[in-house]
């Protein structure tokens, strides 16, 4: 069985070469990661495992800095840092801000 | 570090597993034939490291050169192409 | 839920990364200011450094050994501050052109060359590179002959890749910073040549 993000080799299409300015909050995402690892509070490899874990329609879907902030969120939260609890209240605290 | 078994010029194989965890070894190679390019060193395991673990002992990782010929059956291209892969040392074996 | 006149500046995904660092700085796991100074290095990051890596191998032929050896270290001779980065270097020849895929991700030489472009991390180029590399590379605008070997490179664990570009004709005076004018980050890809 092969995995999702395990595409080598498989058919696909012409190769869309435009490119864009990253959006502010995802080079904050990108140096999230970063910082992190540097920290020794999660490793490259959890992460990739928690992106190849997503389910492949939100794989495909999302683009990729969303992957990274949800395969960031689950290690962090498989690691102990945070828990589903605080993250859950701090989304609604500050949704609320807005 | 688990002891190196290959050497460049060692005609290898790439093991035809297709396991669960986090795995580093791609779908398309397994179970292909190449040749020990070099070895890179010795790193700790990706696939116990993706499990919180500290993967050690470090295991030796390879890069291992596949004629596309090979590796797919409808190749088109110089017979000389290949695609190079790095692999580590538990997912070879000797042909 | 969603009152159509609401204007919801944050999708789900940043409002994840809101909560996230300030959690984070909460529990005094990082600061703001770590954060920020990372997102500045990032965006400083081009790829000169590269660029500068591959005019030094074209000047200097005894460096070019030393990278082709060991890239890590030939990088740090230069004063490149390359951390974690374990480099390996591929050199065009008349006879071979190089190219680099992470079929698995988006493995990429950031120290040298920044932030991967989209279409590095898309599912065309991962999953066509390694099969159709000569079709790819056409897309890119680069007709190979067959009488030239292609190689292509999967950056599947440890090594990150760098390709080093054949130095254009006519540029035997040039300086070394001239010459890395050249150099453009798609031909360290292997996607590209440098134009003369």
């Amino acid at each position: 069985m092969r995995s999702h993000h395990d595409m080598g080799g498989l058919p696909a299409g012409p190769v869309e070469r435009h490119e864009h300015d990253y959006a502010e909050w995802e080079r904050r995402v990108d140096a999230m990661a970063v910082v992190l690892q540097r920290k020794r509070r999660l490793t490259v490899d959890e992460r990739r495992r928690a992106i190849e874990t997503l389910a492949p329609e939100a794989y495909d879907r999302l683009g990729y800095y969303e992957r990274w902030v949800v395969a960031l969120g689950q290690t962090l939260i498989q690691r102990g840092v945070l828990t589903s609890a605080e993250l859950a209240r701090k989304m609604l605290e500050i949704e609320k801000r807005d | 570090m688990t002891e190196m078994q290959f050497k460049p010029g060692d005609r290898v194989r790439v093991l035809d597993a297709y396991p669960l965890g986090h795995v580093r070894t791609p779908f398309y190679i397994r179970g292909k034939a190449g040749v020990i390019e070099r070895c890179c060193g010795a790193f700790p395991n990706p696939e116990e490291l993706a499990q919180m673990r500290d993967g050690l002992p470090a295991q030796p990782l390879y890069r291992v050169k596949f004629r596309q010929q090979d590796v797919w059956p409808d190749y088109r291209g110089s017979p000389n192409d290949v695609v190079e892969v790095e692999i580590y040392q538990h997912w070879l074996e000797k042909t | 839920m969603n009152d159509p006149g609401t204007y919801r500046p944050l999708s789900y995904f940043q409002l994840m990364e809101v909560s996230l660092r300030e959690l984070l700085v909460e529990k005094g796991v990082v600061t703001e200011e770590e954060l920020a100074q990372e997102v500045e290095a990032m965006r400083k990051r081009g790829y000169e450094r590269g660029a500068r890596v591959v005019a030094r191998a074209w000047v200097d032929a005894e460096y070019k050994k030393r990278l082709l050896a060991n890239g890590t270290k030939a990088c740090e001779e230069l004063g490149l501050e390359v951390p974690a980065l374990k480099l390996l270097v591929v050199e065009n020849t008349p006879e071979v052109h190089n190219v680099i895929v992470c079929t698995l991700c988006s493995c990429y030489p950031r120290m040298l060359l920044g932030i991967p472009p989209e279409w590095y991390k898309s599912r065309n180029y991962r999953s066509r590179m390694v099969r159709e590399p000569r079709a790819v590379l056409a897309e890119f605008g680069l007709q190979l002959p067959e009488t030239l070997t292609v190689r292509v490179h999967d950056s599947t664990a440890d090594m990150r890749y760098l390709v080093l570009p054949m130095r254009p004709a006519g540029t035997e005076d040039w300086t070394e910073e001239r010459l890395a004018g050249l150099v453009s980050r798609d031909s360290m890809i292997g996607v590209a040549v440098p134009k003369s």
